[in-house]
């Protein structure tokens, strides 16, 4: 399966995602053409069980069209819809087929059928149809709500530095479609271990584009009468762009590797920082590299790079995974420090406790 | 060169299972072995360690039974050698036995080496050196001078080898020698590796003393040594080829970023249970650094599994390795309010002591950061 997932999205995303459409998307149009061939291919519901039409793909599976979406730097919340719709299966829901998107940054509350509240940096929020996310009710529990966009009283438009729509979701007595508690197997930090776990893999998919993209430049543009990749001051750039590429794509690998059990979430925390960190030393190699052309808006690099820059913030900054990652470490003591490493059961890692 | 050639890759289970056992052996031997020791790492010498090791069938592993191995998978032996080097146990003696010159002897060598000299090797009792470089030959290995000849049915050497670790402790030194004209042979030809007794008559062996004061390399010389003909291993003038296969063995292991462990097991116990904001931050970064690191050496581990040689792949796990070590002093010594102290100081100040001043060695052993990143051009074709 994994392989024809990756032969199928890599295909669909190199003909479809130009630069003329990521043009466009960053002036506020949806893709139509996009996500309806993405649709026509299955991806949206590419985890979820056959009976509700998906193809029951594990994480490992669906690690392979999650890092191509970041090569390609698609613009749509196609990952987002990935981990919405395993969630809201997990929770013995049922898997949405229009858009949807996820909100980890929440203060709902939930009482009877109905929410309040804010949803903050909402990806794609006002293209999506509706929102997972999770919402406290009046006992205090942890309740998989599923939010009619339309149902919000105000959306405010945010974006990032790549022009992601990243928005600001206000609900005032909303009506929801659809609720469960969250199933006990999982924690309250579930929605920003899932992003970024996610984005981790599409991370990996940038920075490995942007490895391809720079040595074939340095391969090409001549000065002082030789390619510039004959430099060995070049050279030894691209390794360390490749060995931060190598990192990135390994650590989110191993993340998705253990997450059908649930989001494992220690490992996550080691991907989003690896991979976040490996992000900025690699948009700046890829800069570096490429002089002054890579500056421009016409050359294509920065679709990758203004990318990177976001996405290592979002869901949680390398900053703010390792302050957590290094409180649990430090709780575990020395001894505990290297059983924890090498065993997932010893590494139950929680942001927010339930 | 791709990298989705470096994919993620679990122990297996029944390599796991090993954990537990080895971890408990490591509890009970190493029970008062005290930080400032463990900080050693792979440099600490304990012959009676390893002949303990040899024992409990945790040496050659992956040996063919007939000649002492277990036949066990690459992945049985990662489990083995990293919770040795994270415990900081005495492994110096046969460490270099275990990881690269067993397995060249068993793929280069004849029926009646393998013999002679494997079954030893997984006791823990016969010891091997690597003598490749040389006064006028470090990156460039290319440019050895030291030279083999045949001479009456064996072989003469001439020359010197230095910076050779535990040469003064080793039984046998697997040299790369010259058995053929440079001009003749173009660069990477007329070279041969040759397995040394180094009791042989001719040969002198004096310790180096490093920065710190300890005595691990040595210079070694040969001066008309008399070896007889099975001294060579593997074929005449493939001398370049074997040690190229060889390195990556000793490039992907655990042992390019666990050097420094000591000083995060001793950092994290400085801190206590309660870190501030920039400790946490910086045992966390340091955590998934580690992580991603053994992620990767498994990747590795994977493919030299399955025969392949992936030369690019291991120089980016020494390479981040090297500076995830080097880094490991620098940024606990800034931590917990504590200032390195050879002698005295708490446990952590010792550590810290040690290791910053071994430190520099470890981005050179094995191939220097400007040597490794060529490595990972050339994979990416830029050379
Ligand atoms: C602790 C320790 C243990 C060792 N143990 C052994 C051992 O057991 N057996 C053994 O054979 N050797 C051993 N070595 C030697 C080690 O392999 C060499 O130190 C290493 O290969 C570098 O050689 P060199 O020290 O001569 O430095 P040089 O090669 O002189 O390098 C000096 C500097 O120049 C740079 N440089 C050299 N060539 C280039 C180039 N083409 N492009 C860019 N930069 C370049 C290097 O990267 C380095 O920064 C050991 C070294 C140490 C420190």
């Amino acid at each position: 399966m994994r392989e024809l997932f990756e032969s199928t999205i890599e295909r669909v995303l190199s003909d479809l995602c130009t630069s003329d459409l990521l043009r466009e998307a960053e002036s506020g149009e949806w893709p139509v053409a996009l996500w309806r061939t993405l649709e026509d291919n299955g991806f949206p519901l590419a985890g979820a069980p056959e009976m509700v039409g998906g193809a029951d793909a594990c994480w490992s599976d669906l690690f392979v069209i999650i890092r191509a979406l970041g090569r390609f730097v698609a613009p749509v919340p196609l990952a987002e819809m990935i981990v919405g719709n395993w969630l809201l299966e997990q929770s013995g829901l049922n898997a949405r087929s229009d858009i949807l998107s996820i909100a980890s940054e929440s203060n709902l509350t939930l009482v009877g059928a109905r929410v309040s509240g804010e949803l903050r940096q909402v990806p794609w929020g006002r293209f999506a149809d509706s929102v997972v996310t999770l919402a406290n009710d009046e006992a205090g529990q942890l309740n998989v709500v599923l939010l009619d966009v339309a149902t919000a009283e105000r959306v405010r438009q945010g974006t990032n530095i790549a022009s992601e729509a990243r928005d600001q979701l206000s609900f005032s007595s909303a009506a929801i479609v659809m609720s469960a508690l969250l199933p006990a197997h999982l924690d309250g930090d579930v929605l920003l271990a899932a992003g970024a776990m996610v984005r981790s893999a599409q991370i990996s998919g940038a920075i490995n584009e942007l490895l391809v993209m720079t040595a074939s430049y340095a391969g090409e543009r001549k000065q002082f009468g030789k390619p510039i990749a004959a430099f060995q001051a070049i050279q030894q750039q691209l390794a360390v762009l490749a060995e931060q590429a190598a990192a990135a794509s390994v650590a989110a690998e191993a993340a998705f590797a253990g997450a059908d059990q649930g989001i494992p979430t220690f490992s996550v925390a080691a991907a989003k920082i690896s991979a976040s960190d490996a992000a900025s030393q690699a948009a700046a190699i890829g800069h570096s590299v490429h002089g002054a052309i890579g500056f421009t808006q016409e050359y294509a690099l920065h679709n990758l790079t203004r990318r990177l820059w976001s996405w290592r913030s979002e869901f949680g900054s390398s900053t703010f995974w390792s302050k957590a990652l290094g409180k649990h470490v430090c709780a575990a003591g020395a001894e505990g420090f290297w059983p924890m490493l090498t065993n997932p059961e010893l590494q139950n890692l929680s942001i927010t406790q339930k | 060169m791709s990298i989705s050639e470096f994919s993620y890759s679990a122990i297996p289970a029944d390599a796991e299972q090993l954990r537990a056992a080895v971890r408990a052996f490591l509890q009970d031997v190493l029970h008062d072995y005290p930080a400032e020791k463990r900080a050693y790492s792979w440099m600490g010498f304990d012959a009676e360690f390893s002949r303990l090791l040899g024992k409990k069938g945790w040496l050659g592993m992956a040996l063919p039974k007939q000649y002492g191995g277990a036949e066990a998978s690459p992945f049985s032996r990662y489990v083995i050698i990293e919770e040795l080097l994270a415990a900081g146990a005495p492994v110096s003696a046969h460490w270099i036995a275990d990881r690269q010159s067993a397995p060249l002897i068993l793929r280069f060598g004849t029926e009646a080496q393998r013999e002679k000299y494997l079954p030893s090797i997984c006791r823990g009792e016969s010891y091997f050196c690597i003598g490749m470089s040389e006064p006028n030959s470090g990156s460039d290995l290319a440019s050895i001078r030291s030279t083999a000849k045949r001479a009456n049915g064996g072989w003469v050497l001439d020359g010197q080898k230095v910076w050779t670790t535990n040469a003064q402790h080793s039984h046998y030194m697997i040299a790369l020698m010259r058995t053929g004209d440079k001009e003749t042979s173009g660069r990477h030809g007329g070279m041969s590796q040759f397995i040394i007794d180094l009791q042989t008559p001719g040969i002198t062996i004096r310790p180096i003393a490093d920065l710190a004061g300890g005595e691990h390399f040595n210079e070694v010389f040969f001066d008309s040594v008399q070896l007889g003909e099975d001294a060579l291993i593997g074929e005449e003038g493939r001398g370049w080829d074997q040690v190229t296969a060889e390195l990556a063995f000793e490039r992907s292991g655990p042992e390019r970023f666990l050097s420094s462990i000591a000083v995060i097991h001793t950092a994290i116990a400085a801190i206590g249970p309660h870190p501030d904001a920039f400790q946490a931050r910086e045992i966390g970064k340091i955590t998934a650094r580690l992580l991603t690191l053994r992620n990767m050496s498994l990747g590795v581990t994977k493919q030299l599994s399955e025969g392949k040689n992936p030369a690019w792949a291991a120089s980016c796990v020494k390479d981040l390795g090297n500076v995830l070590e080097q880094e490991l002093p620098e940024i606990l010594q800034g931590v917990v309010d504590e200032q390195p102290q050879v002698v005295g100081g708490s446990a952590h100040a010792k550590v810290l002591a040690y290791l910053t001043q071994m430190a520099p060695s470890f981005s050179l052993r094995g191939g220097t950061r400007e040597i490794l990143r060529g490595i990972i051009a050339r994979g990416l074709g830029l050379r």
